[in-house]
């Protein structure tokens, strides 16, 4: 072999060790503080206060847990986050592909229009319609409810979603409805049977992105929300440091169970997170 | 069959409701309430462009709009930097390139009020992660939240442990690099640092801009961490955290909305700078073509 060639393998060789050194380290420093989070939440009130702090735990104080569960009023907190969750998946998935599809498959004079507007709409920030519509809901009464929270979405509240949709169905192609129509199928037939079908895998993206925003959404629980019964986890959460003071091992406890469903989504449906960057199509 | 033609028309109509309920509706509502001096208890009372003019005599607001400006202007090339360099790493074929994919992902997937909090004890002072790493390196603890001048580097801290979440774009942009775009360069004799500069940097140009846009317009409306951590010497409050006191705790609507208005118009001009900037740098694929074909 010549030197040449030799140079060349370890190289090579280097590289990849590089490579490794620099993906550990970058792993290693994501990871870290997830650890830290789970050690916390399962050590003992008085090593939390130690100086120096230790990484390990002195054993396992599952009590941070229940603390947590009894003193955020759990069970409720969470209820109240899956009741907002789902009525937000429910909206931003069949609201916005009946729009969508509006959009992709019909001609109307103005059409162009009011696309248009929807794009609009998406570079619109929220915060400048936020307080009147704060004025609005407390109004006819809807402050201290969920519903502020979750009707905007039956009105194509998120038009990033329909945005995405249509130019899903827009790959669809016409043959498919065209003999449906043939066969007597009416839009609403053809959009509930061929278009939900035929879009599962987009559909099921934006039920990703959509959870996620809703169960970790801050802003809006916090401006609507004031009972302590009605609070979802994030507002529980943000208001447990308030009452005592500096409980860490309860407090992380309860932010990895708050994480605990999202977790779940991701490692169940991780292909799909890929999918929705294909799907908005901003690539090279 | 007339209703045919409008048929479209019952599709987006829950939209078309939306659209003038909670936006148009409001804009104009909101155009009027900046001109007032309203708490919601009492009518609004008419004071014209005093709001904006108390605004910019405000510190606070000063203070606030600062804050905002020097993080969006460094957390955003920062972490566009950081999550393409992440996306690279990634983009190899070593053995466990998919643990890793998935490690670094985490923090797009676990984010909130929990990592918020996570964060606000990893800076703690005294019984905090950081400073608890810092002590094995022999360096004395640092007030990361207490100390005014150490809470941007604890905000850029955080966006850099976040930056592997928004690899994915980055991830999907390098793949469809053609392969012979570098195979070519290597006949070529290019190195490593120029196949970057001329190959990578250029097509991946779509992918930064979507990027920058999106961070510019996070950075501005910067919310939920900043709420849960704060800072020491108002350096942790953010524009939208002032406006949130302005309006929902000292329920001064007009002067809040005002505030929304200045935001709305400052989003508008950097987004629109980005866009006039784009021709210069960023390569839409029908465009290298021709310039391929020029020998170049």
């Amino acid at each position: 072999m010549t030197s040449y060639a030799m140079g060349k393998k370890q190289r090579r060789i280097a590289r990849t060790a590089m490579l490794y050194v620099l993906l550990g380290l970058f792993s290693l420093s994501t990871l870290f503080p997830l650890l830290w989070m789970i050690s916390t939440s399962l050590k003992s009130g008085d090593l939390i206060f130690e100086i120096p702090p230790r990484f390990w735990p002195d054993g396992f104080h599952w009590e941070n847990y229940s603390r947590a569960v009894t003193e955020i009023n759990f069970f409720v907190l969470f209820k109240n986050t899956a009741v907002i969750t789902f009525f937000h998946l429910l909206s931003d998935v069949f609201v916005s592909a009946f729009v969508a599809y509006g959009f992709a498959r019909f001609h109307f004079p103005g059409k162009n229009i009011w696309f248009l507007l929807v794009l609009s709409t998406i570079m619109l920030p929220g915060e400048v319609t936020m307080i009147p519509v704060f004025i609005g809901f407390s109004e006819i009464g809807w402050v201290n409810s969920i519903l502020p929270l979750v009707v905007p979405g039956f009105f194509g509240g998120a038009p990033v979603f329909i945005f995405l949709l249509r130019q899903f169905f827009l790959s669809i192609p016409k043959e498919l409805e065209e003999s449906a129509t043939i066969d007597g199928a009416n839009s609403f037939t053809i959009f509930w049977r061929i278009f939900l079908p035929l879009s599962v895998p987009a559909l099921i993206t934006i039920a990703i992105f959509s959870f996620q925003g809703s169960w970790n959404d801050l802003l809006g629980p916090l401006i609507y929300l004031n009972d302590e019964d009605k609070f979802t986890l994030t507002l529980g959460l943000s208001m447990f440091k308030g009452i005592m003071k500096v409980e860490w091992g309860p407090l992380m406890a309860g932010s990895i169970l708050a994480l605990l469903p999202v977790l779940i989504v991701f490692f169940l449906a991780q292909r799909h997170f890929v999918e929705g960057v294909k799907l908005s199509g901003i690539k090279g | 069959m007339r209703f045919k033609k409008y048929e479209g028309y019952l599709f987006i109509s829950p939209w078309i409701i939306g659209f003038f309920v909670f936006t148009i509706a409001p804009l104009v509502f909101a155009f009027y309430v900046g001109l007032t001096e309203w708490d919601t208890f009492n009518k609004p009372k008419f004071v014209g462009l005093d709001n904006y003019a108390a605004l910019f005599k405000d510190e606070d607001f000063i203070k606030a709009l600062w804050v905002t400006v020097k993080f969006a202007a460094i957390s955003v090339p920062l972490g566009i930097a950081t999550s393409m360099l992440i996306a690279i790493l990634v983009n190899t074929k070593v053995k466990g390139v998919y643990f890793f994919r998935t490690a670094l992902y985490l923090p797009a997937v676990v984010s909130g009020v929990s990592i918020s909090l996570l964060w606000k004890w990893i800076l703690d002072k005294d019984f905090g992660l950081i400073n608890l790493l810092l002590s094995k390196l022999g360096i004395p603890p640092i007030g990361w939240l207490t100390d005014p001048a150490f809470v941007m580097p604890s905000y850029l801290m955080i966006v850099i442990w976040g930056a592997g979440g928004g690899m994915l774009t980055y991830l999907a942009g390098l793949q469809d690099i053609p392969k012979h775009l570098y195979e070519a360069a290597e006949i070529d004799g290019a190195n490593g640092f120029r196949k970057f500069r001329h190959i990578t940097l250029p097509m991946l140009s779509p992918v930064i801009f979507y990027n920058l846009i999106m961070g510019i317009v996070g950075a501005m409306r910067k919310f939920g961490d900043a709420y849960i951590i704060g800072g020491a010497g108002n350096e942790g409050r953010f524009y939208m955290i002032y406006l949130y006191e302005n309006a929902f705790k000292y329920f001064k609507m007009g002067y809040a909305t005002a505030m929304a208005w200045i935001l709305f118009v400052i989003i508008l001009i950097l987004t629109l700078l980005a866009f006039k900037s784009s021709s210069a740098w960023v390569y839409y694929e029908s465009e290298v073509k021709p310039r391929a074909r020029k020998g170049r």
